[in-house]
């Protein structure tokens, strides 16, 4: 009887540590088909010649597969996103959670809650049909296909993201601070922006990257605002075109076992990287956060 | 995402055994479905002939999607559709997969095309020659004014390259024909994922010139009037232009099976080329072979 519970333990516990290594497995899974699918792009291409090459014409023949463009478009148009979402989002957060009175608070918060809701495509048939057109007459372009469109669309994106975890970092400050800054006394403003703001910084900071994150990966509606031209950015209001959209407005054509088809696959490995990039850095610098 | 889980576990499971639970005497009066996918030019094509084959033959259902040429040979070749809609020839490269899969293509020619440039209607350009076209799409020429249009910069629009639609244009307009040209879309060009946002990007801005097919034509977009070269008289696209080649962007639209049409499969490709399936291809704004 005994043994038998034993058994029955060792198979439990077996069975929860596959579970928990689960995701590992997965994250390494997909990595290493994407590796064996997209390193075949160099036979191709070289290395320097797919990273650096200005023209993405893939195709020709022969296909010209430079993602230089590509790159530099995802990060044009996330950068622009970051600067917008996160000061509004972190400053929606601290309204959210130290601010605003209880009724407004509770408004708000599930306000957020539908804009997390709501699928990026039909976000993404906003802006073409207003956005779009608003951007090329107020400012006067040329189109409004445009990257800053693009982080317009994803700074929606990103701040319930931001908001939700940003308002709970805040939220998560031991009372005492603030109260002990009011005791010596500061104003509401000055325990805010003195003593909460650095006792909730780290988690603010993961928020950000959190947003961060999701906003490098998006596709959908960024395909649709964009404009899509693969050319080297100079300026936020001009198109341009990111990894993700080119993967996703491709892959349904490009025959298997082209080089067309490994570079795709190889773009999807760059996008990789530099999501793990941005974990990466976000979380080295929380760790240092918190040791401070 | 949790929640999905079950439901689509459960209908898993049910579709899993359905085919054990139907009796020999209903397998008789079975309906029966089939594919059809690819260009996004013919998909409303597609989607009319699907509703009027249906009228008649009430225990066939038709499943008619979009996604590219290029998408729906691609699915013919891995077998994820019965017919795919193509508004190029397939190339050699796909017909060499196909074998290698065992598939033979059978290519049938079922409506005619025409490609349509446009641009805003305000714009007052209304005639260019295949050489003008050519020089705007590959971004020699960047402004209006050197078209004797007003001073603003061009915006280009083209369809994805998944698109049979940038294929033609480009081996057509770009590359005047020669398939092995080195011409290429300027790197600037916007690259649009479906004619719907072509229309609509052209009809809201004046710095702007695409392409489409016939069906798209609406009001909304002003057409420009195409010669094939400087001594050439400058043609509309229409039906009659198109039919008679007059008109110089125009294409032939295919249906592509695997091998001969056997079945319900031909029962479809012969109405398609009936009278009553003509009809709808006028209707669609497309061209009839007849």
């Amino acid at each position: 009887m005994a043994k038998l519970r034993k058994l029955k333990e060792a198979v439990i516990e077996k069975l929860i540590f596959l579970s928990g290594i689960a995701s590992i497995v997965f994250v390494a899974l997909i990595f290493i088909f994407l590796l064996r699918e997209g390193i075949s792009v160099l036979k191709s291409t070289s290395l320097g010649a797919f990273l650096g090459g200005k023209y993405w014409y893939p195709i020709s023949d022969p296909a010209k597969l430079g993602i230089l463009p590509l790159i530099l478009g995802s990060l044009l148009v996330t950068l622009g996103a970051i600067a917008l979402a996160v000061p509004l989002g972190i400053s929606a957060a601290f309204y959210i959670a130290e601010v605003a009175p209880a009724r407004l608070r509770n408004i708000l918060k599930s306000c957020v809650e539908v804009l997390s809701a709501i699928p990026s495509v039909v976000l993404g048939f906003l802006g073409i049909t207003i956005l779009v057109p608003f951007l090329k007459h107020s400012l006067n372009l040329p189109t409004g296909l445009t990257a800053f469109a693009g982080s317009i669309m994803l700074a929606f994106m990103a701040m319930p993201t931001i908001i939700s975890i940003s308002e709970d970092a805040i939220n998560a400050v031991p009372r005492e601070y603030k109260e002990g800054a009011i005791a010596l006394g500061a104003t509401h403003w000055q325990s805010l922006h003195r003593v909460i703001i650095h006792g909730a910084l780290p988690g603010i900071i993961a928020a950000s990257m959190l947003g961060i994150g999701r906003v490098f990966g998006e596709t959908m509606a960024v395909m649709m605002v964009t404009g899509n031209a693969a050319v080297i950015p100079t300026s936020l209001f001009q198109p341009v075109r990111t990894l993700t959209a080119t993967i996703a407005a491709e892959m349904g054509e490009a025959a298997k076992g082209s080089p067309h088809y490994f570079a795709l696959f190889a773009v999807g490995i760059v996008l990789f990287v530099i999501s793990f990039l941005i974990n990466l850095t976000a979380d080295l610098f929380l760790n240092r956060v918190r040791k401070r | 995402m949790k929640r999905l889980c079950l439901p689509a576990f459960s209908l898993l499971c049910l579709s899993f055994f359905a085919p054990f639970l139907d009796s020999p005497a209903a397998a008789a009066q079975k309906s029966v479905s089939f594919q059809i996918k690819g260009s996004d030019t013919m998909v409303n094509l597609g989607q009319a002939w699907a509703e009027a084959f249906n009228a008649i033959h009430a225990n066939v259902n038709v499943a008619v999607t979009g996604g590219g040429s290029g998408t729906g040979i691609a699915a013919l070749i891995n077998g994820t559709c019965d017919i795919a809609e193509s508004s190029r020839a397939v190339e050699e490269k796909e017909t060499k997969q196909a074998e290698a899969e065992g598939i033979r293509f059978n290519q049938e020619i079922v409506a005619l095309d025409g490609i349509v440039v446009v641009v805003h209607p305000s714009n007052p350009v209304k005639n260019l020659t295949l050489d003008q076209l050519r020089e705007v799409f590959m971004g020699n020429i960047k402004n209006w004014r050197m078209l004797d249009g007003p001073d603003i910069p061009i915006v280009l629009l083209s369809r994805e390259v998944n698109s049979g639609t940038h294929i033609f244009f480009k081996e057509h307009v770009l590359r005047r024909g020669k398939k092995k040209g080195t011409e290429e879309f300027s790197p600037g060009a916007l690259m649009m994922p479906s004619s719907y946002a072509i229309a609509e990007e052209v009809a809201n801005n004046e710095n702007t010139i695409g392409y489409y097919g016939m069906g798209y034509i609406s009001p909304r977009q002003k057409i420009i009037a195409v010669a094939k070269d400087a001594n050439s008289p400058f043609i509309e696209p229409n039906i009659q232009a198109v039919r008679s080649n007059a008109y110089p962007i125009s294409r032939p639209l295919y249906l592509y099976t695997n091998g001969t049409p056997q079945g319900v499969i031909k029962e479809f490709i012969d109405f398609v080329y009936s009278k009553e399936g003509q009809e709808i291809v006028k209707k669609t704004d497309f061209v009839p072979i007849k």
